[in-house]
Formats: structure tokens, sequence, C-alpha cells
């Protein structure tokens, strides 16, 4: 974790780099997961987004609401781009044509542009050691677009394009452990990390840019509009994912796991950990579960679940 | 005041983006309104944290939450996430 | 006269590109190997490897990740450079429309390579022709010389504070890409003081101030917004309006490049080669130039008025010169070494065609689509191309407007 240390009155004065007058739905997730990660930078920062949400709400020509400077190219290229601003730093300070102090470079990107389209960018950004931070924030699903699912999605939600019917009720396949995958390329920094937990992510981030290298922040940031959940219950949403696990706290550094205290304290006492049903009936996509027919799927989603959650408890070497 | 949109010679080059969001006022999307109580608030700072917008701020001085309703959405999140219920969303227009 | 003393090297077109770039003070190299370019990318790497240049190069894991890393880069300030042919270039498309749209100056070579399907890595201009209307300038060499020539002048063009676009610099894919040929190149300082540093435009930020269009803390800026139906065509126009100002850029630059090398091709834009006179004309790009050349010389050497028009900047499309370079010709042969499938005949033949268009005298024009996937273009298929326009001129009539040259039936 960084040494950044802070009370919340000290973080309540920190600069504001994603400016108000965005034009996210009311109650975005990812808008506070971008807003804190940026109130979290240390100094000179550029920052770029894919194609999605969070780039078409705060670009919307001829306003924008980045403070910092910052680039949108497309939709799968989040990483490609973070590593041609990175590589143009380094070898432009070299030859003395910019100043010598270090600039944070931050990817920004849905779970559409990160799970699908853009993996190979970020795979072969990470694999060349590129210094920069990619903060995935994962709303499940290609919100931008209308509620497509996406790798990301998990199994049983509704989406438009897995819909809830009535022979197959939302999305078949599970979600990929893309955390993991990014774990086993061996980078220097990997972490998840919900809005809920503000301070773990912060810091989480604040760490990202810190480290030599690539690093990866996976940000859950639920979705009011795609999930069919109440503007102001988005917060308290991501919270419940982290307390039924659906969506437990961790870091990695250099394929090193060790669990974030939010999930530790679970992990230490069992009888903590709530079931996935309360986090799932605070949701429309996953309505459709509570129908008698589909009480297969409900099971199927607790067993994964706990399948991935003692497989970290394993990882972390607290099984 | 016109309203003409300016044309392909007056525009920067390459889209570049030349007014600040802080120029377009988002708080005309609410439909309920946050009502903060000085009393009950334990400056704990959550409510600035979480709002999407950033449309909360500590005002240093007075010790007060500053509520910037160019730009609030009425979302509920400050409400709902306030451990002392020192928030309240009221109907835009009866609060 | 040439003003600078240069040596001659033996170079194929793949190592006089990459002697090119590492003389021009690249910044950022991104790219990823596809036959036939893979010569450059690999010499640029030993030139990395030993210290000779001070180039940051990027091994990246495929083409579409390549034009990315050279835009944002570009955006940050750098200047940039890439190489790919058909397939990768293929790839790269979306981001060679955000390239031109982000006003990213990148130099691209485009080793000129047959697209899919059937894979073939030979020789034909299918790959560039795809990418006519992406907003990118494109040169045509026709000998390696010319390759090494246009890729420094390329650098010139594309940050020229006017022009400000991406450009492409195509050599025909192993036929000059492989090929060994004597190459005179200039001293590096001299290369170096004519790129110069990269200029870079001013525009106003979001905070109203007059900034360098780069990324850059000290003047924040933001690059690839979302434009609605508002501001696109705005965008877009302006876009045109720089390619239309490319024109006497390329010139320019051309000339400028002329007297210290001693070495020109034509205006810059096109070169026109025993045409005046000529009674019998052909079009044609890249290096199939030469071999027309030759047949021509033959033709004129047994009395027979044969010329060529070369078209060396195909984008911006130099309208005028092809005017009076063939306002008076009674009969042009098109070659297109690239088909339009479906739209009656090869692009190039499309696009003389319309540039003739208003000419009362314009003349008539016949297109030979050949060399599709390095299908070779002899002398004698050239002649007798010439001969079928001299035809043509007795009977007063063209037998087929299109014709394919080359393929068996």
């Amino acid at each position: 974790m960084s040494e950044w240390k802070f009370t919340n009155k000290e973080f309540a004065q920190t600069e504001e780099k994603f400016l108000s007058g965005h034009r996210a739905c009311a109650g975005c997730g990812p808008a506070i997961a971008l807003r804190l990660v940026m109130k979290a930078a240390r100094g000179p920062i550029i920052a770029t987004n894919s194609t999605g949400c969070m780039e078409v709400i705060s670009t919307i020509y001829p306003y924008t609401a980045w403070k910092i400077p910052w680039i949108h190219t497309a939709f799968e290229t989040a990483a490609a781009n973070a590593a041609g601003i990175e590589s143009a730093l380094k070898i432009l300070r070299k030859k003395g044509r910019i100043p010598d102090e270090h600039v944070d470079v931050v990817a920004f990107s849905g779970d559409g542009g990160t799970f699908d389209i853009g993996f190979q960018g970020l795979s072969g950004a990470v694999e060349r050691g590129h210094d920069f931070l990619y903060v995935l924030y994962d709303n499940e699903a290609y919100m931008n677009t209308g509620i497509q699912r996406s790798g990301g999605t998990p199994h049983g939600a509704w989406t438009t394009t897995s819909p809830a019917g009535s022979v197959v009720p939302g999305k078949a396949e599970f979600k990929k452990p893309l955390a993991d995958i990014m774990v086993a390329h061996n980078m220097p920094y990997v972490a998840t990390a919900s809005i809920s937990h503000w301070k773990d992510m912060v810091t989480k981030a604040r760490k990202g840019m810190e480290v030599n290298g690539p690093a990866f922040l996976h940000s859950f940031a639920p979705c009011p509009r795609g999930w069919r959940s109440a503007t102001g219950k988005s917060v308290e949403i991501a919270r419940l994912a982290v307390e039924t696990c659906v969506f437990p706290l961790w870091e990695a550094e250099y394929g090193k796991y060790k669990l974030s205290a939010p999930s530790k304290t679970i992990a230490l006492k069992p009888e903590k950990k709530k079931p996935v049903d309360v986090y799932l009936k605070t949701q429309g996509r996953f309505r459709h579960l509570f129908k008698p027919e589909n009480k297969h799927v409900l099971e199927e989603i607790q067993n994964e679940v706990d399948r991935r959650w003692q497989k970290l408890l394993k990882d972390c070497e607290m099984s | 005041m016109s309203t003409q949109k300016k044309g392909w010679k007056e525009i920067p080059l390459g889209g570049a983006c030349w007014m600040s969001s802080t120029e377009y006022k988002t708080g005309d999307w609410r439909s309920y309104k946050p009502v903060w109580n000085a009393e009950k608030c334990i400056r704990c700072m959550l409510c600035h944290i979480y709002c999407p917008e950033g449309a909360i701020k500590h005002d240093t001085e007075t010790n007060n939450m500053v509520y910037n309703f160019d730009f609030c959405k009425g979302c509920g999140i400050c409400a709902n996430e306030c451990p002392a219920q020192a928030i309240e969303m009221v109907q835009e227009g009866k609060e | 006269m040439a003003k600078v003393e240069q040596k001659t090297i033996p170079l194929n077109g793949d190592n006089a590109v990459a002697l090119a770039v590492k003389q021009c003070d690249v910044d950022v190299v991104a790219a990823y190997p596809i036959t036939p370019q893979t010569i450059i990318v690999e010499k640029f790497s030993e030139y990395v490897a030993d210290g000779e240049v001070e180039t940051a190069f990027v091994c990246v894991e495929s083409e579409h990740s390549a034009m990315t890393c050279c835009i944002t880069a570009s955006a940050t300030g750098a200047r940039t450079f890439t190489a790919t042919a058909s397939a990768g270039l293929a790839l790269m498309h979306e981001m060679l429309g955000v390239a031109s749209g982000c006003r990213a100056p990148i130099v691209m070579s485009v080793v000129n390579r047959a697209l899919s399907a059937p894979i073939n890595i030979h020789c034909d201009h299918s790959d560039a022709m795809c990418e006519r209307d992406i907003g990118w300038i494109q040169i045509y060499a026709e000998n390696s010389q010319e390759a090494y020539d246009s890729t420094i002048q390329a650098f010139r063009i594309a940050e020229a504070l006017d022009v400000t676009l991406p450009t492409m610099v195509g050599l025909d894919g192993f036929v000059l890409s492989h090929t060994l040929e004597n190459v005179t190149v200039l001293p590096d300082e001299v290369v170096k003081q004519f790129v110069g540093i990269r200029q870079i435009p001013m525009v106003t930020n979001h905070e109203g101030k007059l900034v360098p269009f780069k990324l850059d803390p000290a003047n924040p800026l933001t690059i690839g917004p979302l434009d609605l139906q508002d501001y696109y065509f705005e965008h877009k126009r302006q876009q045109e309006e720089s390619m239309r100002k490319a024109l006497d850029v390329i010139k320019k630059v051309h000339d400028e490049y002329a007297e210290l090398s001693g070495r020109n091709y034509g205006n810059g834009l096109v070169e026109a080669y025993r045409l005046e006179d000529a009674e019998i004309a052909a079009v044609c790009m890249g290096s199939t130039a030469g071999t027309v050349k030759t047949v021509v010389d033959e033709l004129r050497a047994n009395g027979i008025k044969a010329g060529l028009l070369r078209m060396r900047a195909f984008r911006p499309l130099p309208v005028e010169d092809i005017i009076s370079n063939l306002s008076g010709k009674k009969v042009v042969a098109v070659m297109d070494r690239a088909c339009s499938f479906g739209g009656n005949g090869g692009p190039l033949f499309h696009e003389i065609r319309h540039a003739v268009y208003d000419l009362p005298d314009k003349p008539k024009l016949v297109n030979y689509i050949y060399g599709l996937g390095g299908r070779d273009i002899q002398p004698y298929m050239i002649d007798g191309i010439y001969k079928e326009l001299q035809k043509a001129i007795e009977t007063g009539e063209i037998e087929k407007t299109v014709q394919f040259i080359g393929v068996r039936e």
C-alpha cells in the first residue's frame, strides 16, 4: 500500500481534477471512481480514456470536464494510448525537450474496453512494462451503448444482449477473472477496489501511480441505469458486493496476493460474509432470478462466489 | 445574445475543447434536492467524497458543507451515505 | 546543382527508409513487423540497440496499437514514425482516421503489398488505395532513392503548420523494399537541419489560454472529444482545408530538398516524363513508372511520341497538374496496380477521369489494371499498351475502357 496518509478533512481539500458539469447519470458509480482517483493524483498528470461512458460524458465538444491534459482515441486503446504518452514523455525528457519532472500517466477504461476489445492492448502494454496506471471502472456491461453484456457481466445478469428470457435466464457465462489474469502477467501492482471503500481505493490508486511500471486497478462501480437500482444506492450496493464477497478487495505485487482490510475482516470472521441474495435483491437486473424456476441460477451464483472466495483465500495464504 | 455556433475557421484546430464543463449547469436535472442539517452533521466529509458531481465542498473557514446546486443532480447518494442522517432528500420546489 | 556532398551506398528500399528515419531525429517509433516492411523495423532496432539513435522504439503487439501509440506520442509532442503494409495497414484503418482527425503529423512508410484474401505478400497498391479518403497525405516513390528522399521530406510536409496531417510514403513491396539499389544519402547534420525541430500549432484551451496543441501538464488540453451533429462537420472541413494547403507545401518542401540534394521529382506532385509533346501517354505510380520510362525511351528512339505522367502525390490529388499535363493529349492509358471491385475500373483511373472531366479537349482514357499480387509487369506488356493507344488514335475508338493486363484468362 502507499505510504500516503491523510484525514478525511485533508482529503476533502485535494484539488478536483475531474470537474463538475459532466453529463453522467445521477448516481453514477464510475463518475465517483474517476473523481476520487483524480483527487489521488500526486503531481503532474496526463490522463486518457477509451471510448465509453466516462469519455463521452466528460468531453462533449466544446466542453471538457478534465482540468488536466487528456486524450481519447478509440474504444480498445486506453492502454495503447498510455503506452504512447509514456514513451514520448520518457524520450523527450531524455532529450531535454521537456522539463525533467515525472508525469503520471493514468488510463481509464470501462469493462467493455478492458475485458473485451481492449484486452490485447492492455496485455501488450503491461508486458512491455510501461510506467502507467490503468483504472478499470467496472459497471459490468457496455453501458454507454445501452447495457449490452461484456466479459465482465456476472452470471445471471440481465442485459440487452443477455436478456432474461423464458429459455435463457440472463447471462449464461461467468465473469471473466480479469484481475487474476493481470496478476498472471507478474506485473508490479494489481488491486481491486470499490467506490464504497473510498479510502482503500484512493490509497491503491496513489500506490498504482507511485509504482515504477504498469499498475492495474479494478474498480467496482455500480451503474443505476444499467443495474436497475436506485440512484442513491450506488455506494451502498458497492459495499454489499464487498460484504458478500461478490467483489472482494485485495492487492497483488508481482503475483503475491494480499487481502485488503475490508475483505480480511470477513476472512477472519466468516460469519460476517453475507449471502449473495442480499446484494442481488438491490438490482432490477437480477430480479428474474427470484422467480422459483430460476432458483438454480441463484445457487450457481452463490457457488461461484464461494469458489472464487476460497481460491482467493488460498492465494492469500489465508485458507 | 448570439446563439450562432462557431464556424470551421473560428474553432480551434483538431477538436481541442475550449470550454470547461463547469459552464454547463446540470442542476436543472434534479427532481429531488438534498437539504443539509448543520447541527446533525459530524463533518465526516463522506458526502463530499461520494458525490459523483463534486457538488459538495467543505468550507474550512465556516466549517460548513457547501452545496453547489448548479451541479447537484439530486441522486441521493449523500443522503443515503450520511452516517448522521444529516441530509434529507426533499422534492425540488418543496424544500 | 547539389549543394552538399553526399555519398552513394547500396541499400534496399527498406534499409533506405530506415536510414532516413535514423537521420530525422525521430522521438518515438512504434511498429509491428509485417512482410515486406520487416527490414525497416529490424534495421531500426539495430540502430537503437547500438545507441545510434535517441528514439523510443516500442515493439507493440499489433499494428492497431502501433498507430495508437504514434497518435498519443505525437499528441505528447514527439516526432513519430511507423511502417506497415497490406493487412497491417488494414488493421490500422480505424486509427488512421483518428490520426488525421487528431492532427497528428505521423510519418508512415507503407511498403505496398496486396490485401488478403487469399493472402499474398507481394506488391500491389490495394492496401494504400483503401485509405484514400481517410485524411492522410499519400506519396508514392518510384525507386529506393526516392523512398529515402520522400521519407525525409514527409516529416516537413506533415509537420508544416498549414498542414499538420499524417503522411504516408509508399514504396513497392519486394520490388523496391528488398532490391538493392545505389542510393545517394545526405550527411546526418544536413538531414537533421532540414527536418528541424517539430513545430506545434497553438490552440485555445478550456481555460481560455492559447497553448500548444499537445498534452502538457503546464498547459492542459483535451484532445479527441465527442462531437455531436453540431460540430463534426466543421472539424472535417478543417481537415479538408489543410489537405488542400498540402499541395503547395509538398512542392515547397520538394524544391527546398532538391536544392540541397540535386535531386528532383517533377514538381514534387507529379513528374512529367517526355510528356509535353507526347501524343500517347500513360499515367502510373510507383516502381512501374521506371519500367514505363524505359519503354517510352525505346518508343521515342523509334520516332513515336510517347510520354508518361507519374503521380508522386496521390493525396491531395494534384488536379491542376493532371489537367495541365494531360490537356490536349488524345489517348491516355491509366495504369492501376489495384482494382476497385465493382467500381468499373481502378482507383487511379477514377481519379484521373474525374480530374480531366471538365476539359473541353479532355483525352480519351483507358484503364489497365495490372500487377495484382506481385504479378510482373514487363516492358513488352507496356509496349503493347502504347500500341493499343496508337490504334485508338487511328481508329478514333476505344475498344475496351477497362482492361486487365497480365492475368491469365
